[in-house]
């Protein structure tokens, strides 16, 4: 008898764990403005990418076309896919003392799989990932980027 | 009544009495059928596009996605578009196949749902076939199917194939019978098993509420016994497509493919069809006690919008199961189907007779 009762109480929990679950996908059926879906091509403008989103690895320059970067090479060892070179060059700054600067920060977009491991290892932060996804190139050669601007030069007070 | 203004005997009637009048019996007979089985092939495939559409849309909005949104305005272009796609494909037969019974399992399942469409009274005075046996015959003709699945697993001589027909065989019969027997419970309630019968009885009120417990009861198992019918999720793994790539219609397509395709969509129609005509008065009105006014509006809305309303509905459940529940393990269903679903049944049946017996329903 006992295990009638277990069988009848069994039953009615599962209709009672099937109609939870209809709830929930009730309330999506019914709240179509939450839709996640993206209707690309058309929303090009109005298109708002997460802040978490890992589109490119870019360099951000202030006004006076002025970096972080110091050219330490920390995230071309760090690079699990060798996408960076960091081509340095040594200057004669004011005090008259040879200094090494970056020459050329370059990023192979084509081999980066947006791991975001540079970015973490920068001691300078000087690079972040930037939001632009439209990565189609005629060009293999368009994908290879300098990331420092030509003529600019690193900000003051970036420690070593 | 009111909503006898939107018969169709007279229409059918007087194309009847056209044509007797100008050609032989025999050519009439020749003619009428031709103008059915056309009819019926335009509303198979037309119904079938339309359902595959609204299925997409439906999952999607069940997954917060929008769905087709490319070919025409709201996708709606997309399912004719894929139809055609499937036209020009290559009809592939794979080298070890058993070449007869492969070819003939697609036409096999296409088969069914054109038989037991033919019993459905889509309005009044709109039905093609009106046995006294009715819901026997549905019940009959439906299991033929089982033997289309069965042959193309068989004959595909592919693993999976063989795998998934099994399934669906074991899946299909075991669940026939709760099919069968949630429609018995009706049939003993109703006293007719023609289905003409069972919709006008239920004029002043659809057996759902007529019946109330063991209807309710019945209805509900038939739905779920409808759903493992038509092979649909969450009873879908006949074609379990992570483990059984497509299951028995993995080696066909073009075509062949379309007609297992499209079988399955009519197979969900006609579920519905039958849950609303045994259960939810087929074309009846709804009606709601003695509101005048309420009956006389809902009077006013013809049959076949009803019957569309209403199929509408239970397929819309069966979708809302399907892109809910998970899928089932084969000794889940068969669980579900012997050890729950028919001794619910078979007690159901009981309180129905008595019910019946005693005159404790309306
Ligand atoms: S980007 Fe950062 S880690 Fe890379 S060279 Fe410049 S300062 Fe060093
Ligand atoms: S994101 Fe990863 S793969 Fe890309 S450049 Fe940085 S470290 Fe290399």
């Amino acid at each position: 008898m006992k295990s009638f009762f277990a069988y009848i109480a069994e039953i009615f929990s599962a209709i009672w764990s099937l109609l939870t679950g209809m709830k929930v996908t009730a309330k999506y059926f019914f709240t179509p403005w939450k839709n996640v879906t993206q209707q690309y091509p058309e929303n090009r403008d109005t298109l708002v990418m997460y802040e978490r989103f890992r589109g490119e690895v870019i360099m951000p320059h202030n006004e006076n076309n002025e970096h972080k970067c110091t050219g330490c090479g920390i995230c071309e060892i760090n690079c699990p896919n060798g996408s960076i070179e960091i081509i340095s060059k040594s200057i004669v700054n004011e005090e008259g003392k040879k200094k090494r600067v970056i020459d050329q920060h370059i990023y192979h977009l084509s081999m980066c799989t947006f791991c975001n491991l540079c970015v973490k290892t920068c001691p300078s932060d000087a690079i972040v990932m930037g939001q632009n996804f439209e990565h189609a190139y005629w060009n293999r050669t368009s994908m290879t980027k300098v990331l420092n601007q030509p003529g600019s030069k690193i900000m003051e007070g970036i420690k070593e | 009544m009111a909503f006898e203004k939107y018969d169709f005997t007279p229409l059918t009637q007087s194309i009847h009495q056209g044509l007797i009048e100008n050609v032989s019996p025999l050519l009439t007979l020749i003619i009428e059928w031709t103008i059915i089985g056309v009819l019926f092939l335009l509303f198979i495939a037309v119904f079938g596009l339309l359902l595959v559409y609204v299925e997409r849309k439906v999952c999607a909005a069940f997954q917060q996605r929008l769905g087709p949104m490319r070919v025409g305005p709201w996708g709606l272009l997309q399912t004719i578009a894929d139809f055609v796609k499937l036209l020009m494909k290559e009809l592939i037969t794979p080298k070890s196949v058993d070449k007869f019974l492969y070819n003939l399992a697609p036409f096999i399942v296409i088969i069914v749902p054109f038989l037991t469409i033919s019993v459905i009274p889509f309005a009044p005075g709109l039905q093609a076939l009106d046995f006294d046996i009715g819901i026997f015959f549905v019940t009959a003709v439906s299991s033929v199917g089982v033997i289309g699945v069965l042959l193309a697993g068989w004959a595909s001589n592919n693993k999976y194939s063989l795998i998934g027909g099994m399934r669906s065989g074991a899946q299909i019969v075991s669940y026939e019978l709760s099919v069968g027997m949630s429609l018995i419970t009706m049939v003993i309630m109703a006293g007719t098993m023609q289905i003409s019968e069972i919709v006008e009885l239920q004029r002043g009120g659809w057996f759902l509420f007529k019946g109330h417990i063991p209807a309710i009861i019945a209805f509900f198992v038939f739905v779920v016994a409808g759903t493992a019918e038509t092979n649909r999720g969450p009873f879908d793994l006949a074609e379990a497509e992570s483990e059984l790539t497509a299951g028995f219609h993995t080696e066909y397509s073009g075509i062949k493919f379309a007609f297992f395709f499209l079988a399955e969509y009519i197979n969900l129609f006609i579920v519905a069809a039958m849950a609303t005509i045994v259960f939810l008065g087929g074309w009846m009105p709804f009606h709601f006690g003695n509101f005048e006014g309420f009956n006389a509006v809902m009077d006013f809305i013809p049959g076949l919008i009803w019957f569309f309303l209403k199929v509408f509905g239970i397929i819309f459940l069966i979708m809302w199961f399907k892109w809910t529940f998970p899928r089932l393990r084969i000794d889940q269903i068969l669980t579900l189907e012997w050890k729950y679903l028919l001794p619910i049944n078979l007690f159901n049946i009981l309180l129905m007779a008595t019910m019946v017996l005693l005159g404790w329903h309306w």
